[in-house]
């Protein structure tokens, strides 16, 4: 309990002081996430409209590979990746291992799959709501995908969210590909578990503390952006 | 409003600092927890203008990304993993630079005695008598190596021990912590053990044997099977780590006033 407590009072000084090494790491993890989270977004996003739209042989099994997929290891993704990006692989002319890059692209893997599942979960439901309007009205494949995107536009927050929460408290996947470098890629999670690896756990837990209180101000901010919960919108 | 902030997110996507010379390093997690390495990186950035940016991981992994050519140099203490690893073709050359000393950690209770211990095989086998608990790296770094080393040396096997004997799979840090949760036995180097910050009801048992010792050295990545290798940044690290200067700052580092490494590169 001590240790709560201690860490709860680190994380206070920390903040209020603007530790230059916190601000450093946050503004990272800041970076990577947001980053992974735009990518995937364009990504995942016209992926699930896509299958809520159109009808083809393959499309139970994407879904079903899409749904297991939300359950992928963050640490043998960042293995794969190790593996593609190391000087000895195949991409290993790039030089990109324990980059930051390396450490977006491992993200993208991982929450693709997640918000694709949960954003096509919603535009299934809208789209059989908006089946006979759209098809009577002889809109085009390209027109239906953007009304869908568009209407469900709350719902696909809330999958873009749920990304981001997967993506900014990772750290198998970062570990590995970004080696956890002081001054280069070295995020709140990675700099937890060295904390935590050094016994130093009041200092560990304050960097969890800001963790948390950075995903429930992104997630407000984006709330805020997006003018949800107010008067006269949904 | 909304675009100030949209702004800033997006300052904030495209911000890349400005690097001086960078060269990457991988390093045991035994020399990263010592601590020596925050008095050493501002000097080297100060005296070469060289950003030596440290990947702190286990020996095993260590030489893995070095053959994989990953990093430009490793920073180590196996002497029989780096020969292996000179043998491969993987580096230049092998350069002694310093060492420090193994310690065995137990409860302060010292149920099994090792604190009356002669010599390092002495200690394991009253560990071992005792069938106290004792907790393992078990994750192929120097470190494990260094203990596994040490039980054949005590003529006992770790493959036909029972459940007291624990190969936890993890860093010293986090071995040092498994230990102090189940306050069992344990080796680390001594510097981890002096920074460790959760000791618990843990004490220091026994050191002093020769056969602790644990030579720290510097292997170069070889250019000729990495060509993209900063060699020449790694040869410049090299000479300024054999210089006087690092000589007086790695001499003179204390933790509580006990000196944790002593330089002995040859010139």
């Amino acid at each position: 309990m001590a240790d709560l407590l201690d860490g709860m009072l680190r994380a206070f000084w920390l903040v209020v002081t603007l530790d230059s090494d916190l601000v450093e790491i946050t503004l990272r993890s800041l970076r990577v996430t947001l980053t992974a989270l735009a990518i995937a977004a364009a990504i995942a996003l016209p992926l699930a409209a896509m299958l809520s739209v159109r009808r083809f042989r393959m499309r139970r099994v994407t879904i079903a590979v899409l749904n297991a997929l939300m359950g992928l290891p963050p640490v043998v993704v960042g293995l794969i990746v190790y593996v593609f990006l190391s000087r000895s692989g195949p991409l290993g002319v790039m030089g990109l291992l324990f980059t930051p890059t390396a450490m977006i692209i491992a993200q993208v893997i991982i929450i693709v799959p997640l918000v694709a599942s949960i954003a096509h979960q919603s535009l299934r439901e809208l789209w059989s709501d908006y089946h006979d309007l759209l098809i009577s009205m002889n809109a085009t494949q390209v027109q239906r995908v953007k009304a869908l995107l568009w209407d469900g536009r709350r719902a696909l927050l809330t999958a873009a969210l749920a990304g981001f929460g997967r993506a900014i408290g990772e750290v198998g996947a970062i570990m590995v590909v970004g080696g956890n470098i002081d001054h280069a890629t070295r995020v709140l999670t990675t700099a937890i578990a060295l904390e935590t690896g050094k016994g130093d756990f009041a200092m560990a837990l304050g960097l969890g503390f800001v963790l948390i209180a950075m995903a429930i101000a992104v997630n407000l901010a984006i709330h805020w952006l997006g003018h949800t919960e107010s008067e006269g919108r949904w | 409003m909304k675009h100030l902030l949209l702004g800033a997110l997006a300052s904030l996507t495209l911000t890349t600092a400005a690097f001086a010379e960078e060269m990457k390093m991988a390093v045991t997690t035994s020399f990263h927890n010592s601590g020596l390495a925050e008095i050493l990186l501002p000097e080297i950035k100060a005296d070469l203008d060289l950003d030596v940016q440290l990947l702190v991981v286990g020996t095993g992994q260590a030489i893995r990304l070095g053959e994989a050519g990953d990093v430009d140099a490793i920073l180590v203490h196996s002497k029989r993993a780096e020969e292996k690893f000179l043998a491969g073709g993987n580096g230049t050359h092998r350069r002694e630079i310093m060492y420090n000393d193994f310690v065995f950690i137990g409860p302060k209770s010292d149920t099994a005695g090792v604190q009356d211990a002669t010599t390092a095989a002495d200690a394991l086998q009253k560990v071992a008598a005792a069938a106290v608990p004792f907790v393992s790296r078990g994750d192929d770094s120097g470190t494990h190596k260094k203990e596994l080393s040490l039980w054949q040396a005590a003529d006992l096997d770790p493959t036909g021990f029972d459940g007291w004997y624990r190969a936890v799979g993890a860093g010293m840090g986090a071995a040092l912590n498994t230990a102090s949760g189940m306050d069992a036995y344990i080796m680390a180097d001594r510097a981890s053990w002096l920074n460790f910050g959760n000791k618990g009801d843990l004490a220091l048992l026994f050191s002093g044997d020769p056969v602790l010792f644990n030579q720290y050295a510097y292997l170069p990545v070889s250019p000729e099977k990495h060509p993209h290798a900063k060699n020449d940044l790694a040869m410049k690290l090299e000479a300024w780590l054999v210089s006087d200067k690092a000589k007086s700052l790695i001499n003179a580092y204390k933790i509580n006033g006990e000196t944790l490494f002593v330089f002995n590169a040859k010139k």
